[in-house]
């Protein structure tokens, strides 16, 4: 039994407009992955005859399995993500499950912002559409490495092998110009249960010209964000709190609590306190209850410095010595600056005040934040840049705008690192989680 | 690292940010196996360290005897203060009335909990509910807000991205933090085995005198007599999850280690709660009326 803990986890989110067939998918997928357990079966099938949209002859609606809580279904709302699990012989999964809506973007953002592959639904009657291409530009902005679509009601087009290679041949262009490391087209009958799981063989496969991957394939066999991160090889660790007990033989250092969002850290390496140009050694590295040798990304830890600097909560210890840049883009050394550019996604029903301050929440460090200027907002359809005519920001849009902060932040480009690139705004009257940023490289200069 | 490391390291990233941005958090300590698990997670987020908050127990009067013990002895054993909130000094205090003296108390613990919260001034507050338990809990946020009145607005969720936490109160507004959200019940047991933490024993198989109604096994307790018709019968059981006498059901099993617990939750083909929980079949949506009440 202690094998099964030897599989990792894949985190998957999923996005379509409403009727592609999304909770549909979500529900088989669990269901012919044994992911549904005999009393919610039961309540599938009971809730099937009371309220489900099934063709006659289907005894279970999956999509209902993804159905509301009372406060939805009284008032015709979603939630905007909920969250499922399951497991197979070769891996873990948690799926956000999002619910499809006209204007999408918002909760596409909260649900898939951790994501390390996004299914994006198309209807095969239907085709490609603005949705579509608006799901994927975001789920690429995201920098979700990879993007299957999944080509949905392939039984209400005959099985056909010509519709297929046609939406596919259609949207491919489309994507190519976006971030993916990986793009994978699949055909399927989520009502059916066609590639999701399944292939079906001999005389009984509903699609024998493909055959490339099922879904569950595919969801087992991609690589995982942390691995195909670009700039995970360098070392980032942000403070988020100072432990109370000292360390050492004499119990006079200080050790540090955080996770590694980036690289890994020796006992013995330099490190650099940042901000500033201290510098210190690592005498210990603590975590699960005893001393270690190396701390790997993502992995909580406590690690204890040779000697006492002023460190607090919102610094960030990277390796020291002078800065040997790998590429451009990767840099040895995170920026450190009180004004950057970012991708801004407006999350909140009230729109963006102008001149207004937020609180930014970044890493462990939070700070005043200001927009200086909205530069352009993008058309997630046809990723063109459009000029804004006014200066705020309605919840669902993106734009690329300047910020400034009162204190200055610790970060890298968010392609370079999701962790130190990330950031959200916070309404200090209301309290609430107002936007989702992504922090762009700076420019030379 | 493997799925438990990560799992791990989530719940150890999330239970520091509490305590750096929130002033007085408490930790929800059961002595059921979810909280089990949040005091291991607490010591590898915090040792050398004392915890620094207090753990606290909502106690309905009706827990079983075992587990109670078990809880003291943890608490103990860690040398970590225990905070108990009382339903049965509810009730004497008339916070609490009750329609029918033998109704169960589990869905009262929301009038203790907010009273206890208020008393102490507790901002957050650490619960072990996982998002794999119930359609409710799969929709909640990580930091999960509660209103001036303790109550849950499921529509009007803070919205979480990455690992961004927002921790920002008004004045008697509350957190609930749930630090093993993504975590299965499957992955519980499995981190109890390798942890090789303590559980108490009703946790294993057992001969237990139960009722059968409606599908589940009811236990004979000193709150839970079998009806007039009712045969009482002696099964190898255990339970599932150690909550109110009232309306916790053991399961059949012979699970007797842990190692054979975790082999029986992979093959389960029940929910924890479906098999277990006689308040939740009840109603299809009662967890999310509960919840918005200020509960767990
Ligand atoms: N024929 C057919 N119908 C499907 C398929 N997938 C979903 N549906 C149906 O399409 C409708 C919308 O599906 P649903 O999963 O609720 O869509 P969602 O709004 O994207 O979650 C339902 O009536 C489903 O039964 C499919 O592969 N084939």
């Amino acid at each position: 039994m202690r094998g099964l803990d030897q599989v990792d986890t894949l985190r998957v989110s999923t996005a379509g407009s409403v009727d592609d067939g999304k909770s549909t998918l979500i529900g088989r997928l669990l269901y012919d992955a044994h992911g549904i357990l005999e009393d919610q079966l039961a309540m599938l099938a009971g809730a099937t005859v009371k309220h489900g949209h099934v063709p006659p002859g289907e005894a279970v609606d999956f999509s209902l399995l993804t159905d509301g809580l009372i406060a939805e279904r009284e008032q015709g709302i979603t939630i905007d993500v909920a969250y499922r699990y399951f497991i197979t012989p070769k891996r873990r999964f948690i799926i956000a499950d999002t619910p499809g809506h006209e204007q999408y973007t918002r909760n596409m953002v909260t649900g898939s912002s951790t994501a390390d592959l996004t299914i994006v639904l198309v209807d095969a009657r239907k085709g490609v559409g603005t949705q579509s291409r608006r799901h994927a530009v975001i789920a690429s902005l995201l920098r979700i490495p990879h993007l299957v679509v999944a080509i949905n009601k392939m039984d209400l087009v005959g099985y056909d092998e010509a519709v297929y290679d046609r939406l596919r041949d259609e949207f491919a262009p489309f994507l190519a110009k976006l971030a993916f490391v990986q793009v994978t087209f699949i055909p399927m009958s989520a009502l059916k249960g066609e590639m999701l799981a399944k292939r079906g063989d001999g005389q009984a496969r509903a699609m024998p010209w493909y055959d490339g991957p099922t879904l569950l394939e595919t969801l087992e066999t991609t690589t995982a964000h942390r691995v195909v991160a670009a700039g995970n090889h360098l070392f980032r660790f942000p403070v988020q709190r100072v432990a109370k007990s000292k360390f050492g033989p004499n119990q006079t250092l200080r050790g540090y609590q955080g996770t590694v969002v980036g690289g890994s850290v020796k006992r013995g390496d330099r490190v650099q306190v940042l901000p500033g140009e201290g510098e210190a050694t690592i005498a210990a590295i603590h975590y699960d209850g005893g001393e270690h040798e190396v701390a790997h990304v993502e992995q909580a830890v406590t690690l204890v410095l040779d000697r006492q600097l002023d460190i607090s909560r919102g610094d960030m210890l990277v390796a020291g010595g002078a800065a040997v840049d790998i590429t451009p883009t990767a840099k040895q050394k995170p920026y450190v600056g009180s004004a950057f550019s970012a991708n801004l996604c407006w999350l909140d029903p009230s729109n963006l005040e102008f001149g207004r301050r937020y609180w930014i929440k970044h890493t462990t460090q939070s700070s005043r934040a200001l927009i200086e200027k909205i530069d352009f907002r993008l058309n997630v359809e046809t990723l063109a840049d459009e000029p804004v005519s006014s200066n705020t920001l309605q919840m669902n849009e993106i734009a690329q705008v300047r910020l400034s902060t009162q204190r200055p932040l610790i970060f890298d480009a968010f392609e370079t690192n999701r962790t130190t690139g990330c950031f959200v705004l916070i309404d200090d009257t209301t309290n609430r989680t107002v936007a989702a940023g992504m922090i762009i490289e700076p420019g030379p200069g | 690292m493997n799925h438990l490391d990560w799992l791990e390291a989530e719940a150890i990233h999330i239970m520091r940010e509490v305590v750096a941005e929130c002033a007085h958090p408490a930790l929800l300590f059961s002595g059921g196996k979810d909280s089990i698990c949040l005091l291991r997670l607490a010591e590898k987020a915090f040792r050398p360290d004392r915890f620094p908050f207090p753990l606290l127990h909502i106690d309905t009067g009706h827990n079983f005897p075992e587990v109670m013990a078990f809880r003291d002895h943890r608490a103990a054993e860690l040398g970590e203060t225990l905070i108990v909130g009382s339903v049965e000094e509810s009730i004497a205090a008339g916070r609490v009335v009750l329609a029918d003296p033998t109704e169960s108390r589990n869905p009262h613990q929301s009038v203790t909990l907010l009273d206890t919260i208020a008393k102490h001034g507790f901002d957050a507050l650490f619960g072990g509910a996982r998002r794999d338990e119930e359609k409710a809990r799969a929709k909640e946020r990580i930091f999960s807000h509660r209103d001036a009145w303790g109550q849950w607005d499921p529509k009007n969720q803070r919205p979480e991205l990455w690992n961004l936490y927002n921790a920002r109160l008004k004045p008697r507004e509350h957190l609930r933090v749930f630090p093993i959200s993504n975590w299965t019940e499957l992955d519980v047991w499995q981190y109890i085995a390798q942890e090789d933490l303590a559980v108490p024993t009703i946790y294993f198989a057992h001969q237990r005198e139960v009722v059968e109604r409606n599908g589940l096994l009811l236990p004979v307790t000193p709150v839970t007599l079998p009806l007039a018709n009712e045969t009482v019968v002696t099964r190898m059981v255990r339970f599932r999850t150690v909550g109110d006498m009232t309306c916790t059901c053991p399961v059949a099993s012979r699970a007797a280690t842990l190692d054979e617990i975790v082999l029986e939750t992979a093959a389960a083909t029940l929910t924890e709660r479906g098999a277990t929980r006689m308040d939740d079949k009840t109603a299809e949506a009662s967890m999310e009326l509960r919840k918005k009440e200020g509960y767990f």
